[in-house]
């Protein structure tokens, strides 16, 4: 029987949506037994959260002041320690689980699969390489604790409607005190869907050309009830904010609807959008890129373009 | 602080498109241009910046790669790092491999800080930096959009999904570059000449006592499922009328 540990991403609160889609990887593994764990100063309300996802057998809370903040530094250790009697240990393959989960893998002394896209076995899993351009099957050894970040993109969320125990654990562990967390500048909460779990996405790219300019694109989201996304150049040049990044290096998403505004479809963009259902891409230039897995192409000037869809849409 | 130790990954470069094998042993690689890894440059433009500011007195870079990968060490060499190791290796590594070695050679250097690229863009693992901390024993700050060093103590911003993190840590560290820490500048030709002079040792990899295998096989590599043929619409009606079909808006 395979043991799973996935570690709970949240914000104290609320339980992120990227774990119940790690759960579902986790599922997929013969004979699995899937425990949550917990770690915040106080785990209360998210280990509820985890215990009400379908396929969640067991949640752990870990209790600790030093883990109300996110630091891999702290929480390592603590992985660690929890993880004998485990087989598996899993995170989502998001900022959290990718700073955290290779430090568990290098201080247990195994490899780490990044970025799970496919279960073939208990011990082996398919990933992507090279943007997206070659997927790779690895087999991990049996005998061996296997650390792995799950691709959010590739696995639907676990339904609600769960009742897993819930249980405290205590973890002996050497907390070090050579990272101190300083402060979170969050973005501005808005009511838009989070762009890494929304069914419809609205991107823009450096064709927009100003921050103003940008505002086009969050109209036409609003007007869709979609989440907004950016290219790396729109990031770069400071229209749209680093979290909303979507590409090889940013966010990798798959929503049912994704529409790229003045993006040129450059491979590094393209792996972050290749699982999305259907992709409208609109560019004045016909020879783009973008063209080529876009669903729908309209090859117009997008100043014009967008509006007129918005008025369509009523 | 005395010393700064950068990774220099030869990757494939980021423009081309790789083609897996027809019988999915792995990705073709002969003849493909090949370049130093995108987030390694940021990451040495950042300890050149270090180093320019006064805060540093050396900025070493290593490179774990076969013989080839002297060239990007040379690139590395004449963006201005003082002097570069090659550890070679025939074969690829494992990034818990990649993280033993360099964490060998942070020992070694007596290093102050360790800066790496936030991911490598042909594996694409994002494992080497928070590896290497962890085996080092010493903090670490991934994703870097900011670095500011203050004597024995170092505050980093990083980019995280919920907007932008401050720690933080005390050095000897190991940070990560992400792409908004900075733009690397571009190499002149006087130092590409000053380069060629410049110290490059090469290590064998067997000579550092480390484990080489960490039991990850790689049994198949296969090509993306290619998506189907789209369609260009004529204007905007068209559009919104095959959105609305597939119920989409
Ligand atoms: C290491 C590395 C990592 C990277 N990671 C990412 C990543 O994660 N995500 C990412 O997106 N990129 C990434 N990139 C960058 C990528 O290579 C491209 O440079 C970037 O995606 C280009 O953004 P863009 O399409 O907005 O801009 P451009 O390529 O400049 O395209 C703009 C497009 O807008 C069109 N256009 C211009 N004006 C109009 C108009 N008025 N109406 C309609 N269309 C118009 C143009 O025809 C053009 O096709 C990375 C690059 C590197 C080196
Ligand atoms: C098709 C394919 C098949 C593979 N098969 C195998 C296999 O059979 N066995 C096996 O063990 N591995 C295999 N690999 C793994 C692969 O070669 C290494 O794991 C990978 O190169 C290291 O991961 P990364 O570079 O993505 O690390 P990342 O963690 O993404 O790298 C981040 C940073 O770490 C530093 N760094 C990482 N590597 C080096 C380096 N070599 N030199 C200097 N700095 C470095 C750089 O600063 C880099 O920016 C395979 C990979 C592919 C794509």
């Amino acid at each position: 029987m395979s043991k799973i540990l996935i570690v709970a991403e949240h914000d104290g609160t609320t339980l992120n949506q990227a774990t119940a889609r790690a759960v579902t990887c986790a599922r997929q593994i013969p004979a699995a037994h899937v425990t949550v764990a917990v770690f915040a100063a106080d785990p209360a309300a998210v280990a509820a959260a985890a215990a009400a996802l379908v396929g969640v057998d067991a949640v752990v809370t870990v209790a600790h002041a030093a883990n109300a903040s996110p630091l891999a530094a702290t929480l390592a250790p603590q992985v660690v320690a929890l993880a004998s009697g485990y087989t598996h240990v899993f995170a989502a393959s998001t900022a959290f689980g990718k700073d955290l989960l290779p430090r568990v893998a290098a201080l247990l002394g195994v490899p780490q699969i990044s970025d799970a896209m496919a279960v073939v076995g208990a011990y082996s899993f398919k990933r992507p390489t090279y943007a997206g351009n070659a997927i790779v099957t690895l087999e991990a050894p049996a005998d061996r604790t296997l650390v792995a970040t799950v691709r959010s993109a590739s696995f639907e969320p676990a339904a609600q409607g769960g009742s897993a125990p819930i249980s405290a654990a205590t973890v002996t562990a050497d907390l070090p005190t050579h990272t101190r967390f300083v402060g979170l500048s969050a973005s501005p909460k808005s009511d838009r869907p989070d762009l890494a779990s929304a069914a419809k996405v609205v991107s823009g790219g450096r064709a927009l050309a100003s921050k103003e300019n940008f505002n086009i694109v969050y109209s036409l989201a609003g007007k869709m009830g979609a989440a907004v996304g950016a290219s790396r150049a729109a990031v770069d040049a400071g229209y749209a904010s680093n979290e909303l990044q979507v590409g090889q290096t940013g966010k990798i998403i798959a929503p049912d609807l994704y529409v790229a505004v003045g993006i040129s479809g450059a491979i590094q963009h393209l792996t972050g959008i290749k699982d999305a259902k259907t992709i409208v891409a609109i560019n004045k230039d016909p020879e783009a890129p973008i063209f080529e897995v876009a669903d729908f192409g309209l090859v117009a000037d997008l100043f014009v373009a967008v509006p007129e869809i918005e008025k369509a849409l009523g | 602080m005395r010393k700064i130790l950068v990774g220099v990954k030869r990757v494939v470069d980021y423009n081309v498109r790789v083609r897996v094998k027809p019988d999915g042993s792995g990705v073709a690689l002969e003849g493909v241009k090949m370049s130093v890894n995108p987030f390694d440059e940021i990451a040495l433009e950042e300890a050149l910046r270090i180093k320019e500011r006064g805060e540093a007195a050396e900025v070493v870079a290593v490179s774990i790669g076969p013989d080839d990968a002297q060239q990007q060490l040379r690139t590395a060499l004449a963006m201005g790092a003082d002097r570069a190791i090659l550890v070679k290796v025939t074969d690829a590594v494992d990034p818990l491999v990649a993280s033993r070695v360099l964490t060998e050679i942070a020992k070694k250097e007596n290093a102050d800080l360790v800066i790496l690229g936030k991911q490598a863009i042909d594996d694409d693992a994002a494992q080497t930096a928070p590896m290497v901390a962890a085996l080092w024993g010493r903090p670490q700050a991934t994703f870097a959009s900011k670095i500011e060093i203050n004597g024995a103590t170092a505050v980093v911003t990083r980019e995280v999904d919920a907007g932008l993190e401050t720690i933080e840590v005390d050095l000897p560290a190991v940070f990560s570059a992400d792409l908004r820490l900075n733009e690397p500048r571009y190499v002149k030709l006087p130092d590409i000449m000053k380069a060629k002079k410049k110290p490059l040792d090469v290590v064998e990899f067997a000579s550092l006592g480390v484990a080489a295998d960490v039991g990850l096989k790689t049994t198949f590599v296969e090509p993306p499922k290619p998506r189907a043929k789209g369609i260009v619409v004529k204007d905007v009606a068209e559009l919104v009328d095959a959105l609305k079909k597939k119920g989409l808006v």
